[in-house]
C-alpha cells in the first residue's frame, strides 16, 4: 500500500488556538490500530496547546521539537512543515518549543520492538504499535535513535497542510472567494482576481474558525523543498561565529560555576578542604553538590582554578578499579545465567558446530568511549519564588523539567526549559547530570542566574561512556561458503544504566546488547546471535549508534573471517547470503562506486562491511595503504538506504562526518579506568580523527525502501569493520580489538 | 591592562595569567571565540594576534603582544570575509562549534599562502578538531576561500 493511501484512511483531528495576536495550529491525533483510547485523551488536551505552526502579526514560527546537535534537525523539521505550508525557510523563525508530551517521539519506540526492520508481519507491526502507545503515554520528547526524520516525516507535513488549508478557509471567509479558487505560496494566500493575503494578516481570523481536519499530503513529485539542497537555517550564523550555544548564555547578574565530583564514579565524598579556594580572586562561594563540590565565581576560569585548588577525600567506586576486572566481568558473562536474548537462532547451530571437523573461532573487544562534543557541557539555571528557568542544550527536555522540579521543590509546570543549540552531542546530552548540578547550585542563590560549565577534564573523567563489549564467534565453512555462524555478545545494559539514572525500570531483554548483529539480513543456514548481559560496571550511556557501534564491528568482522576461511570473495559472498533486496542494493552500490574487483595496487587493501542499524542498511568499502609510516586510510565509499533523502547536502555532510567519527575512535580512542578513575583527561588522550588523517569519502543515499529513516547513526557501525577488513586485505593481520592502534600503526 | 580587540581598545582588570580566551568571553562578552579543551588541543579558541593564528586558551592576558582579531572582527553576516563566504557556500558546519576556530586558522593560512596545497591545508588545520567530522568540507572550503581572495 502506498504511503499516501495509508494516510488518507486515517482520521485527523486538529485544533487551532488563539494566541496573543494570532493563531497556533496543532496537529494532534490520528487513529492507530493499536492505540489505547486513554492515550488519545491524554494527547487531545495537551496537543491543542502545543502547536507546530504559530502565526501572529510579527511572523510565522515553526516549532521543531527535536533538538539540534549539529545534525540539521531544525532545518529538516522546518522544511517538512514548509513544504506543505507554502512558506520559504528564509521567511520563518524556527523555535524548538517547550517540553510537552505532545512532542513525544513515536519512531524511537518503533525500533525498541524486538522485530527486524525488515519484518513487516502482523506481529511485528502490532508490537511496534503498542510500543508507540507506551512512548506516547510517557511523553518521551527525546531526540535520539536517528528518529527525527522518521518521527517527523508525516507529522510535520500534516501540521503544515492543516495550517495551510485552515488559512485558506479563513481567506475564503474574509473575501467570499471559493476555497477551490485559492492558492498559496510564499506565506500568502493568492486570491482569484490577483492580489494576496499574507498568512500573518489571516491569523486572527483563522484562530476563530474550525480547523480543516481533512487534508491530503502532496505527491512527492510536486515537492519544492524535500529532496533538494537547501540552505540550513543556521548556516549563516555558524559561518560567522554568531550562533549562540548554551555555553554562550549571558544575563544580568549571572555568576559562573564549575564542579568537581568524585572521579570514582558515584562514590562518596568523605570530606573536603576548600580554604585555599575560598581565598582566590573572584570566588564567591563553595557549595556541596551531589557527589562533590561546586565553586561559584565571577568568571568561568576563576571558578575552574579554584575548583582545582580544593582538596577532596573521595570514597571508592562500586565497579572494579582496574580494567582487568571489567574485562573479566564480560568474559564471565558468556553463559546461560547471563543470557539476555537469542532472537536469532536459525537452523541447527549447535549440531553443526559439534559435527564440524574444523571450527573457526575468534574473540573481539571494544572499549569504553567518551562522547566529548566540543562544547563542554553546561547549563544555566535561575531559581525564583514561583518559577525556575533552565537554559541548556538537551535531548531530554521532559526529564530535565521533572528532575529540576524535584530538586528545587517546584511543580513541573513552574520549570521552564529553554532548549539551546548544542555544540555536538553524539548522545552525551541524553544525560542531564549537569542540569541537576546547576539546579542544586542555583538553589543556594535564588534570584541569581548560575551558569555551570564543566572543564574538559571534568567532562572526560565523568562521561557516561559507550559500553564496553566483548564478542565470541564460532563458525563453520564448507564448499566455499559460510555454513554456520554463531556469535555471542557480552556487555552491560546501556539502557538499564541510562534509564536507571532517571529512576526508570527497564524490564525485559535489552535489544541494544544485540543491536546491529541479530537483525542482519543474511540467510546463513545455521545462524545464531546470543546477547549476554554483563553486570553493571562503569556508567554507560547511548554513544552514537549505541549497541550497534560495537556489534556492527563484531558481526561483520567475524563474517569476513569466515568468508576468508571459505576462500570466497568478500563482496560476492555477502551478496549471495543477503536475502533483503534494499540491503543488497547498498552492497551493489558500493561495489559499483569503488569498482570492486578491479586490481588493487601493491601495498593497498580493500575491505567491505555491511550493517543494518536503526532500520538503515548501510554498506561501506574502505581502501587502505600499508606504508612505511603506517596504515593510511585512503578512500571510503558508503551507500545507505534511507527511503528518502530530505536534503542531499546535509545527508552527505552527516554521513562523511559519521564515518570520520567512527574511524577516528576505532583507530585511537578509548576510556580506561585505573584506581577506579578514568585515565583519559583531555583530547590528547583520545583525539579521534584529525584533518590530515581524513580519507576521501564518497556517499550515496538510496531510496528503494519502504520507510523513511534517519541517518544520524547508521554510518557508524560498518566503518570500523570495513577498516579492519581492509587492514586484513592489505597486511594479512586481523584486527579484532579497538582501539586498533594497539595492534596496527596508523600514519 | 589594555587590549585592542577587533579595533576597539578595552581596559580590563584581570590577573596576568588569565587566558585571553576568558578575558574575551567572560570579561568582554565576545562569544564567537569558543572554549573547547583549555590546553591547545582543539583550536576552538583560535584568534589572530597581529594576523597570526594563536590559541587564546594558552595565551596569557599579559602576554598579548598585538591587536586581537576574533571571528566577529574577521567579517559579519552582512559583510562576509572570503573564508566565511566559502564556509557558507560549502555549508561546512554541522554543530558549528569548532568552525569559528577553523575559519580563523584558515584565514591566517590563505592570507600567508594564496594557493595552499592539500598538504598545506592538512598541516595548517590538523590542530583544529571537528568532532562532527566536517573535514572533507573544510578542505574544499579552504580552497574556495583561497580562490576568492585571488579573484578579489
Amino acid at each position: 500500500m502506498s504511503r499516501l493511501g495509508k494516510i488518507a484512511r486515517r482520521t485527523f483531528l486538529v485544533a487551532s488556538t488563539a494566541v496573543v495576536g494570532g493563531v497556533a495550529f496543532g496537529y494532534y491525533a490520528y487513529k492507530r490500530p493499536f492505540a489505547n483510547p486513554l492515550l488519545d485523551d491524554l494527547a487531545d488536551g495537551a496537543a491543542a496547546l502545543t502547536p507546530y505552526v504559530k502565526i501572529d502579526a510579527s511572523g510565522i514560527t515553526l516549532i521543531t521539537p527535536r533538538a539540534d546537535s549539529g545534525q540539521g534537525a531544525y532545518s529538516v523539521q522546518a522544511a517538512l512543515i514548509a513544504e506543505e505550508l507554502d512558506v520559504e525557510l528564509d521567511q520563518v523563525r524556527v523555535d524548538p518549543g517547550p517540553p510537552d508530551p505532545a512532542y513525544y517521539n513515536t519512531a524511537l519506540s518503533t525500533e525498541a520492538a524486538p522485530f527486524r526492520s525488515t519484518d513487516d508481519s502482523f506481529a511485528a507491526n502490532s508490537t511496534r504499535g503498542v510500543m508507540d502507545a507506551m512512548m506516547k503515554f510517557m511523553g518521551m520528547q527525546i531526540t535520539g535513535g536517528s528518529t527525527t526524520v522518521p518521527d517527523s516525516y508525516e507529522k510535520l507535513r500534516l501540521a503544515g497542510a492543516v495550517a495551510r488549508e485552515t488559512l485558506k478557509a479563513a481567506a475564503a471567509q474574509q473575501t467570499g472567494a471559493a476555497i477551490a479558487d485559492l492558492k498559496t505560496s510564499n506565506g500568502n494566500v493568492e486570491l482569484p482576481g490577483g492580489g494576496t493575503l499574507a498568512y500573518t494578516e489571516l491569523a486572527s481570523v483563522a484562530a476563530k474558525i474550525d480547523p480543516v481536519n481533512s487534508v491530503t499530503l502532496r505527491d512527492p513529485s510536486t515537492w519544492r523543498l524535500i529532496g533538494k539542497p537547501m540552505e540550513r537555517v543556521d548556516i549563516l550564523a555558524k559561518s560567522t561565529g554568531t550562533q549562540a550555544y548554551g555555553i554562550d548564555v549571558e544575563m544580568d547578574g549571572m555568576l559562573h560555576a564549575t564542579v568537581r565530583t568524585n572521579p570514582h564514579r558515584f562514590g562518596d565524598v568523605l570530606g573536603f578542604d576548600d580554604s585555599a579556594a575560598r581565598g582566590m580572586r573572584g570566588v564567591i562561594n563553595v557549595v556541596p553538590v551531589t557527589g562533590g563540590v561546586a565553586v561559584i565565581a565571577d568568571n568561568t576560569w576563576r571558578a575552574i582554578q579554584a575548583a582545582n585548588a580544593i582538596a577532596v577525600d573521595w570514597g571508592p567506586a562500586a565497579y572494579p578499579p582496574e580494567m582487568d576486572g571489567h574485562w573479566q566481568a564480560l568474559s564471565d558473562s558468556f553463559d546461560e545465567d547471563h543470557l539476555d536474548s537469542r532472537f536469532r537462532d536459525d537452523g541447527e547451530v549447535t549440531e553443526t558446530l559439534d559435527a564440524a571437523t574444523e571450527v573457526i573461532e575468534a574473540e573481539y573487544r571494544a572499549p569504553y568511549l567518551a562522547h566529548q562534543p566540543l562544547e563542554p557541557i553546561n547549563a544555566t539555571v535561575l531559581v525564583q519564588d514561583n518559577r525556575v528557568d533552565v537554559w541548556t542544550g538537551t535531548q531530554i527536555p521532559r526529564f530535565v523539567q521533572s528532575n529540576v522540579a524535584k530538586i528545587t521543590g517546584k511543580d513541573t509546570d513552574q520549570v521552564h526549559v529553554h532548549v539551546l543549540m548544542m555544540g555536538g552531542s553524539f548522545g552525551h546530552r541524553l544525560e542531564d547530570r549537569v542540569v541537576r548540578e546547576a539546579a542544586e547550585i542555583a538553589m543556594t542563590r535564588p534570584g541569581t542566574p548560575i551558569k555551570l560549565t564543566y572543564s574538559r577534564e571534568e567532562d572526560f573523567t565523568h562521561n557516561e561512556t559507550r559500553q564496553i563489549a566483548m564478542a565470541r564467534g564460532r563458525g563453520v565453512v564448507g564448499d566455499g561458503r559460510v555454513q554456520a555462524y554463531d556469535l555471542g555478545i557480552a556487555m552491560p545494559s546501556v539502557i538499564a544504566s541510562q534509564m536507571g539514572r532517571q529512576g526508570l525500570p527497564t524490564p525485559g531483554p535489552d535489544l541494544q546488547i544485540v543491536a546491529g548483529a541479530w537483525e542482519q539480513p543474511f540467510d546463513i543456514p545455521h545462524y545464531r546471535v546470543s546477547g549476554y548481559r554483563a553486570p553493571e560496571l562503569g556508567p554507560v550511556s547511548s554513544w552514537r549508534a549505541v549497541g550497534a557501534s560495537t556489534n556492527g564491528f563484531f558481526h561483520d568482522v567475524f563474517l569476513d573471517e569466515l568468508i576468508a576461511a571459505a576462500g570466497a570473495d568478500p563482496m560476492e559472498e555477502r551478496l549471495r547470503l543477503m536475502w533483503h533486496d534494499p540491503s543488497r542494493k547498498t552492497l551493489e552500490a558500493v561495489a559499483e562506486m569503488s569498482n570492486w574487483g578491479a586490481p588493487v595496487a601493491p601495498g593497498k587493501g580493500r575491505g567491505v562491511a555491511f550493517c543494518m542499524s536503526f532500520g538503515v542498511p548501510t554498506a561501506q568499502v574502505i581502501e587502505v595503504s600499508a606504508t612505511d609510516a603506517g596504515i593510511l586510510i585512503d578512500k571510503v565509499w558508503c551507500a545507505a538506504e534511507v527511503g528518502q533523502v530530505i536534503d542531499p547536502i546535509m545527508f552527505e555532510n552527516m554521513v562523511q562526518g559519521g564515518i570520520v567519527w567512527a574511524l577516528g575512535h576505532a583507530m585511537n580512542s578509548e576510556i580506561t579506568y585505573a584506581d577506579g578513575m578514568v585515565e583519559q583527561r583531555n583530547y590528547y588522550d583520545a583525539p579521534g580523527m584529525r584533518l590530515y588523517q581524513t580519507p576521501e569519502i564518497m556517499v550515496r543515499g538510496l531510496e528503494n525502501g519502504r520507510d523513511v529513516r534517519g541517518m544520524g547513526e547508521p554510518m557508524v557501525p560498518p566503518a570500523a569493520a570495513a577498516l579492519s577488513n581492509a587492514i586484513y586485505a592489505a597486511t594479512g593481520t586481523r584486527v579484532r580489538d579497538m582501539p586498533m592502534a594497539k595492534v596496527a600503526d596508523f600514519a | 591592562m589594555k587590549l585592542t580587540v577587533n579595533g576597539t581598545e578595552h581596559e580590563v582588570d584581570v590577573e596576568d595569567d588569565m587566558p585571553l580566551l576568558w578575558v574575551l568571553r567572560d570579561m568582554l562578552n565576545i562569544k564567537g571565540v569558543k572554549f573547547g579543551c583549555g590546553v591547545a588541543q582543539c583550536g576552538a579558541c583560535t584568534v589572530h594576534i597581529d594576523g597570526e593564528a594563536v590559541r587564546s586558551c594558552q595565551t596569557a592576558a599579559a602576554d598579548v603582544w598585538g591587536e586581537v582579531t576574533t571571528i566577529e572582527g574577521l567579517g559579519a553576516p552582512d559583510a562576509l570575509h572570503a573564508v566565511q563566504l566559502a564556509w557558507l557556500e560549502h555549508q561546512v558546519a554541522q554543530c558549528g562549534y569548532c568552525q569559528a576556530g577553523q575559519m580563523m586558522q584558515a584565514a591566517a593560512l590563505v592570507a600567508e599562502n594564496p594557493t595552499p596545497s592539500d598538504d598545506d591545508i592538512d598541516t595548517a588545520l590538523s590542530g583544529n578538531l571537528c568532532r562532527c567530522g566536517t573535514y572533507p568540507r573544510i578542505r574544499a572550503a579552504v580552497k574556495t576561500a583561497a580562490q576568492k581572495l585571488q579573484e578579489a
